[in-house]
């Protein structure tokens, strides 16, 4: 078996719902997929990110926002298990996105 | 067996790279899960056999011989690379290759082509898998059919072989919920090789036969591994079809004829035969697929005794029919054609001006050289030299832009 993470993108316009339950889409999926779930998250919108890039001279420059603007911002993220490719791509297209989702292989280090 | 001289072996183990390369090659990517490995093993294969063949005699069946050589090389390898503690990228768990499943009898040349053009590749990288594993050219070969420095190339194909180790794309046939979208990428795969060599994008020739050959070849081989596939049949009709005509495409100074002034008599009508006979089995389906619908209007001219006799509405109903449902503008452009040679040449070119603002068609060199065509024949010389002009720019390769820059002098004079 191998491990993939699974990353959620969404419109970065798009409204978050603040402290609201999971959506019944989510929680279908979750149910429906949760032998293959190893973990994940839904996150807070990117105007709460903080980003921390090294300077290069042993320090850190940091500052407000996610580390690359874009009009798709990560939203969540599932880790899950499968036994290929294929198996994974099958899972990670009944996560109910909003605009898609990246799927990573996790490096596997020995 | 007796021995054989080594002209002959020379002969009999390049026919054996040609014939037996993707057999042998995914027979033993099975034995070793990873394709570097497995290349490696049936490289050596091969140089063995160049120099055992000559003494102990060619074998009656070299792609087993290959396969066993292949095979107990790769398990060297192994057992080598197992001691060494070095950690292999394996294409298949251990697990799963245990437990395979053993009604599975499928050829593996089948598992390795679903594993080149699996859609998680880019598609040059699934073209260039395909040449390199499943038709054994060199990365050099590969580099030189899309006119890219080798280095290039290799970049290219390494990238995605680390992509398939590393996100565990599997070897295998995918399963039949799956199977109609994963072969349709594998057919256009085969038929992008087989484009890019019957009309090279560019260059100094028309055709780069060497690449169509090999998506002959590459057809033919699926047709032999899924024989009951009528998308598979579809396919293969189309570029029997096709390539057909190849003989006429060129006249005695090697320039460019287009299919209305070919000699139709340079046509292959034994291939024109068999392409018929598979298109009669793919139009089976129902709805017949993309490629059976190609294929048909290839025979409507490969039938028709000449350009003036030309079913132009049969042809334009299978447009009709592509349009509706798989669109894209190269098949709107194709049927604006279509309709310019079967109602008249003014409705053509109204169907092509409107296609002007498709961004996918702003550097696709037919679209001007059709309208270019139109407007001679409708007696309009000055609008028909700037759409030649502007063809002549998109073109890269070299004999179609002779060809264009004949028909510009000869509105000149």
């Amino acid at each position: 078996m191998s491990k993939y993470l699974v990353l959620i993108f969404q419109d970065g316009a798009a409204k978050q719902s603040e402290g609201e339950s999971m959506s019944a889409p989510y929680q279908e999926f979750q149910q429906r997929r949760g032998a293959s779930l190893l973990g994940g998250a839904a996150l807070q919108p990117p105007s709460t990110a903080t980003s921390i890039r090294r300077d290069g001279a042993g320090g850190f420059a940091v500052t407000d926002g996610p580390f690359a603007e874009s009009k798709e911002t990560l939203g969540g993220y599932y880790l899950i298990e499968a036994s290929d490719l294929d198996e994974a791509l099958e899972i990670a297209k009944e996560v109910p996105a909003g605009i898609g989702v990246e799927v990573r292989p996790v490096r596997m280090v020995s | 067996m007796p021995q054989a001289a080594s002209s002959e072996v020379a002969a009999a183990v390049a026919d054996a790279h040609r014939r037996e390369w993707a057999f042998v090659l995914a027979a033993t990517v099975r034995v070793t899960g990873d394709i570097d490995t497995a290349e490696e093993a049936v490289q050596d294969a091969y140089a063995s056999a160049l120099s055992t063949w000559g003494p102990r005699g060619i074998p009656k069946n070299p792609g087993a011989w290959l396969t066993v050589t292949a095979r107990r090389r790769a398990l060297d390898m192994h057992r080598r690379a197992a001691t060494a503690q070095r950690a292999l990228p394996k294409l298949l768990d251990p697990e799963g290759f245990a437990g395979r499943d053993p009604e599975d009898i499928s050829d593996d040349r089948l598992r390795l082509i679903f594993t080149c053009c699996h859609p998680a590749l880019a598609l040059d990288a699934q073209v260039a898998l395909t040449l390199r594993l499943l038709c054994g050219l060199s990365t050099a070969d590969v580099a030189r059919a899309f006119l890219l420095p080798e280095a290039t190339m290799a970049a290219r194909i390494t990238r995605a072989k680390k992509k398939i180790a590393a996100a565990h794309i599997p070897y295998r046939v995918p399963a039949a919920s799956e199977l109609r979208e994963r072969l349709d990428g594998v057919l256009s795969v085969v038929y992008l090789v087989y484009t890019t060599g019957h009309t090279a994008p560019s260059g100094a020739d028309l055709m780069r036969r060497d690449l169509a050959e090999r998506g002959l070849e590459l057809a033919r081989m699926l047709r032999v591994l899924l024989p009951a596939d009528r998308d598979v049949a579809g396919l293969l009709a189309l570029v029997v079809l096709t390539d057909a005509r190849r003989e006429a495409r060129l006249d005695e100074h090697r320039e460019l004829v287009l299919m209305e002034h070919q000699d139709r008599s340079k046509w292959d009508r034994q291939a024109i035969e068999e392409g018929v006979a598979l298109l009669r089995e793919a139009l089976q389906a129902r709805p017949p697929g993309r490629f059976a619908v190609m294929a048909a209007i290839a025979a409507v001219h490969d039938e028709s005794e000449s350009w003036s006799g030309t079913d132009w509405q049969e042809i334009l109903g299978l447009y009709d029919v592509l349009m509706e449902t798989w669109p894209s503008p190269v098949i709107q452009l194709n049927r604006a054609i279509a309709l310019g040679f079967a109602v008249g040449p003014a409705e053509g070119l109204a169907e092509l001006d409107a296609l002007g603002a498709e961004p996918q068609l702003a550097r696709y060199p037919y679209l001007a050289a059709a309208r270019a065509d139109f407007l001679t024949r409708l007696g309009r010389p000055v609008e028909a030299r700037v759409a030649f002009e502007e063809a002549l720019i998109l073109t890269d390769n070299e004999t179609e832009r002779r060809y264009l820059r004949t028909r510009l002098d000869e509105l000149a004079g």
